[in-house]
């Protein structure tokens, strides 16, 4: 009994962390980009959420609706104004990876600033769908609940249109090689913003659901950043299936040895198996062997 | 030969003048020198190792906060100088243990793993202070002026300016650009790459480790939040990469400008600071792609062209 | 002639400063500089957005609409100049800008920053300089010894002790009547907050006949504490008690919601006083006990939250805000009383004077008030009351909570 009501426990908490890693899976796998101002996409579209939902009354279910297409959107625009010059400037790979750190290092302190202008530093929260529900005689919360199945749901979408549609094999050619793929007449470009652009909205996605049940401020961005980050290495960078079992691996980690051993050792427990993965497989669980 | 003397001779004199700052300056400036020179110890340790070999590390707030927490805990029972080689010794025996771990890794799993150990280590302290000594904060009531920190911190830069022109001009030196440049020819050769890249590893984190302990009497209260900021990793990877990490006197280039522009965005803009500096983090990587060693030398390139034509 | 003037101008300055020092001159200041450093951004920049800025700026305005502090030594009011700095939560910039509000910008006076850690590291700072350090949100055990190593500080919130000790006192009560029996199930939050408390309270419980069953830290960060409510509801406590941080207060309301975990007795931390707790819980609010708290018929309190939403749209918190709008009062008293800007004196009329403030008549006793304000607090239909200290005013505590509402 204990046993599952961790469990669950666990792959839900857990499906929030692949949820909000599944963007930056795409932005850094395929687009290239690693994006310090994830967290501060996750914040934005938790406010986007929270206004929709006390201003206008509109349940953030409905609000997805209109914050998918307006991030897709604005990730398309910052990809193509602010990156695009620095990928074509970038002669090698490493040199794209510590420009864009410090492009979007900047980004993280401009999106947080204007986020702070409009709302101030204080707390936000309000409630939707957190009514209990009971599976196998384990109470679950139905909001925490959505946010796993919408994670399951987008990842195995995500994973099959890259495994199974023309576009996506397009798309795996420029994760795994942007000349070559270039070479054989795919546009290199437009598949990079559009994997960026895509990765932003799957960012909205989990934010959305994420503000259903935590409490946020403009500041606290930086937290989903780095829990992405450790996510992707851990699942293997571009892959989705790993991305998801990272993700579960470190909320069932978290939930067990909140449970068993002590509450005060969860984070230390989920970096420690971080470490230990990588040690063990330094590409990742799922990832392919060195460039 | 003679230009290495004259570079010895000008480093001597500027030493030398910047140990009489504590005597002009008021308060604030001292302040924002011992800030200076924090960044500048902390960032030239970090080109020491990632500038040749190319790793980007985060776990700089990692060592940093090791040598912090050493003086939380022992600032007031043992002397000074005790406490210093202590958290030396511990800094350096993680960094060597961590040293070994990370070899296999690279590229942005190698950036990753060095960021979880800072957050993993400061978990830890945060759990074995709560569980076993039931005290989270520690008060820091040594007695050292903030002319002191000074004075120590500044031997300190000297100190890694100095390591690191040594290694530059030892076999040491030559051995991590080859690595640098390629693992694979340098293995070839014959290098001992592994060997190299942990010495200089734990070489650069004992610097970092120093750098913490000095700095932990500046601010009575130590708490795991405060000596294991990761913002300290970003700041120093920032300040280290815009200055230019292939060069010795890079990062000090970026510490200065970075220093003081941050200063004066939060005095003048205090509600708008985040925005104006993110903006101008922007504009730095788009107008200075090769950071401010680059125009440097640029310009040089330049004056020697237009010397001899 | 252009740099004639300018030294003119220097000297002049000069003579200004020596009389804002306290010294003795005809000279007239145009305006009182007060200076803080505040985490604007960073992880403290919750708090202080909400305990600490709308007081300050409310008190500023109020001080300045009525035309400035008025100076006794000139005979007229001088207007308030306010000097704001970003600490971004960190320690290092929080003693750099205060070293430069006092030597750069020569304020006459400062405000503190947000939090127990901050107010610690610019102590130093403030003790140096001799400027009167009000902190009103720092909590820490060693506030005696602090005020006797910086007389110039005072530490408004008190130590975890008074927090502790009262809730062990009404939980003893409780127990006694048969209303809850002995069992403790305690979470802290691994942070200076909630280790100090929950140190204080292994202490304090089992003098008072109760009895920890469970008993953990979590860490800051953490995002799913239904393992730690699955544990306290399993424990067979009626008392729950979470020394918590705003995030954590509302989630662990709404996980023990969900869970239907609903305690005789609900002791949650910082976060229960904020807006957004009654705002998001409404009618379930019903028996959350919590640090601070109110009294009905104190017509001071209830004219300052009247202010503070006028002029900022949102309610105050219950407990650091009132008691640090009180602590403004207070030294806008002494600075008049002192009739100038002269920092011992001021620092000396802080120590031993009474003051009328919107939580009453204040006295402060080793630089820290006694029974001025609520320690704890309670929601009661719809008010948050205060249950401890025993003052005048005091409501009894409502036993059990009443079950969650759907």
């Amino acid at each position: 009994m204990i046993l599952l009501e961790a469990t669950l426990a666990g792959l839900v908490l857990g499906g929030m962390y692949a949820l909000v890693a599944l963007g930056l899976n795409l932005q850094y796998g395929v687009a290239r980009i690693m994006n310090l101002a994830y967290g501060e996409g996750v914040i934005v579209a938790a406010f986007a959420a929270w206004w929709l939902y006390t201003a206008g009354g509109i349940n953030p279910i409905f609000g997805l609706a209109l914050i998918l297409p307006a991030a897709f959107a604005v990730n398309w625009l910052i990809y193509r104004l602010a990156l695009t010059p620095l990928v074509r400037r970038a002669k090698l790979r490493e040199q794209l990876e510590v420009d864009s750190i410090l492009a979007t290092f900047g980004l993280l302190f401009v999106v947080q600033g204007l986020m702070l202008v409009a709302f101030g530093g204080a707390y936000y929260s309000y409630g939707f769908l957190s009514v209990p529900v009971v599976i196998a005689d384990v109470t679950i919360a139905a909001n925490r609940l959505l946010a796993l199945g919408f994670a399951l749901v987008l990842g195995l979408a995500l994973y099959l249109a890259l495994t199974r549609t023309r576009i996506g094999t397009a798309v795996r050619a420029v994760a795994v090689d942007p000349v070559a793929a270039g070479l054989v007449a795919i546009d290199v470009r437009q598949v990079a913003a559009a994997s960026f652009a895509l990765g932003g909205a799957l960012v909205a996605a989990g934010g959305v659901l994420v503000s259903m049940f935590l409490t946020f401020n403009a500041n606290i961005g930086v937290v989903f950043t780095m829990k992405a980050l450790i996510v992707v290495i851990m699942g293997g960078v571009g892959n989705l299936l790993g991305c998801l079992v990272a993700g579960l691996i470190l909320g069932l980690t978290e939930t067990f040895v909140a449970t068993w051993v002590d509450p005060g050792l969860t984070l230390a427990a989920t970096y420690a198996i971080f470490l230990a993965i990588l040690l063990v497989r330094p590409q990742g669980l799922f990832g392919r062997a060195a460039r | 030969m003679r230009r290495g003397a004259v570079i010895v001779a000008i480093a001597a004199l500027a030493l030398g003048l910047l140990a009489f700052v504590p005597w002009i300056a008021d308060g604030y400036q001292l302040s924002l020198a011992i800030g200076i020179l924090n960044y500048a110890v902390l960032a030239t340790a970090w080109t020491l190792f990632s500038g040749p070999t190319r790793y980007v590390s985060l776990a700089t707030v990692a060592f940093f906060g090791i040598g912090a927490y050493t003086v939380a805990v022992l600032g007031e029972v043992l002397a000074w100088p005790v406490v210093l080689l202590i958290a030396l010794g511990t800094g350096s025996v993680v960094a060597l243990v961590v040293g070994f771990a990370t070899l296999r890794l690279s590229g942005v799993y190698f950036v990753i793993f060095t960021f979880g150990l800072a957050e993993l280590i400061r978990q830890v302290v945060t759990w074995f202070e709560v569980n076993v000594t039931r005290t989270l904060g520690r008060y820091v009531f040594v007695d050292i002026s903030q002319e002191q920190i000074y004075w120590q911190l500044l031997g300190l830069t000297a100190l890694v300016f100095g390591a690191g022109y040594a290694i530059r001009r030892s076999r040491l030196g030559l051995a991590l650009r080859v690595i640098g440049d390629d693992e694979v020819v340098a293995r070839h050769l014959g290098i001992g790459t592994t060997a190299a890249k942990v010495a200089l590893f734990t070489f650069s984190a004992g610097f970092m480790t120093l750098c913490g302990a000095i700095m932990a009497p500046r601010w009575t209260y130590i708490d795991p939040a405060i000596a294991f900021n990761p913002v300290v990793s970003f700041q120093v990877l920032i300040m280290a990469l815009l200055g230019g990490a292939h060069r010795l006197y890079g990062p000090l280039l970026g510490v200065i400008p970075l220093t003081l522009l941050f200063e004066f965005l939060l005095a003048r803009f205090p509600n708008h600071f985040s925005i104006l500096i993110g903006l101008a983090f922007m504009a730095i990587v788009y107008a200075i792609p090769r950071g401010i060693t680059g125009l440097v030398e640029q310009a040089s390139a330049r004056l020697r062209r237009g010397a001899a034509p | 002639m252009q740099r004639m003037s300018g030294l003119i101008r220097a000297a002049s300055v000069a003579a200004c400063l020596a009389l804002a020092a306290g010294t003795a001159s005809a000279q007239e200041p145009k305006s009182i500089k007060i200076g803080y450093a505040i985490s604007k951004t960073g992880p403290n920049a919750g708090g202080a957005n909400i305990t600490q800025i709308p007081n300050y700026q409310m008190w500023v305005k109020e001080v300045n609409d009525k035309g400035g502090l008025m100076l006794k030594s000139i005979g007229k009011r001088v207007p308030i100049e306010v000097i704001e700095y970003d600490d971004r939560s960190n320690s290092e910039e929080a003693v750099r800008a205060v070293e430069r509000l006092v030597t750069q910008d020569k304020v006459d006076l400062l405000f503190p920053p947000w939090g127990t850690g901050l107010n610690l590291a610019v102590g130093p700072v403030f003790n140096k300089y001799g400027y009167p350090q009000l902190a009103f949100s720092a909590v820490t055990d060693r506030a005696p010894e602090l005020a006797k190593r910086w007389p110039n500080s005072f530490w408004f919130l008190g130590t975890s002790q008074m927090y502790v000790g009262a809730l062990a006192d009404l939980l003893a009560k409780q127990q006694k009547v048969g209303k809850i029996n002995a069992n403790v199930a305690m979470i802290s939050i691994a942070d200076g907050f909630g280790i100090d408390l929950s140190k204080a309270a292994r202490e304090a419980l089992p003098k008072a006949g109760m009895k920890l069953v469970y008993d953990k830290s979590y860490p800051i960060g953490t995002q799913d504490l239904s393992p730690l409510i699955a544990e306290a509801q399993r424990s067979g406590a009626d008392t729950f008690v979470a020394f918590s941080y705003p995030p954590d207060t509302v989630a662990l309301t709404d996980q023990a919601k969900v869970a239907s975990f609903s305690p005789k007795v609900m002791f949650l931390g910082v976060g229960v006083g904020f807006p957004l707790y009654p705002g998001k819980f409404g009618a379930n609010t019903e028996g959350v006990m919590s640090l601070g708290g109110l009294s009905k018929d104190n017509a001071g309190t209830a004219e300052y939250r009247k202010k503070h939403n006028a002029m900022h749209g949102r309610d105050p918190d219950y407990w650091g805000s009132q008691v640090g709008y009180a602590s403004l009062q207070m030294l806008q008293q002494a600075v008049e009383r002192v009739g100038k800007i002269d920092r011992p004196a001021i620092i000396k009329e802080l120590q031993t004077g009474t003051f009328d403030t919107v939580l009453g008549k204040i006295k402060l006793e080793g630089n820290m008030p006694k029974d001025a304000f609520w320690v704890l607090g309670q929601w009661q239909n719809g008010f948050y009351t205060g249950v401890a200290p025993q003052r005048p005013g005091v409501a009894e505590l409502i036993v059990p909570k009443p079950a969650w509402k759907p």
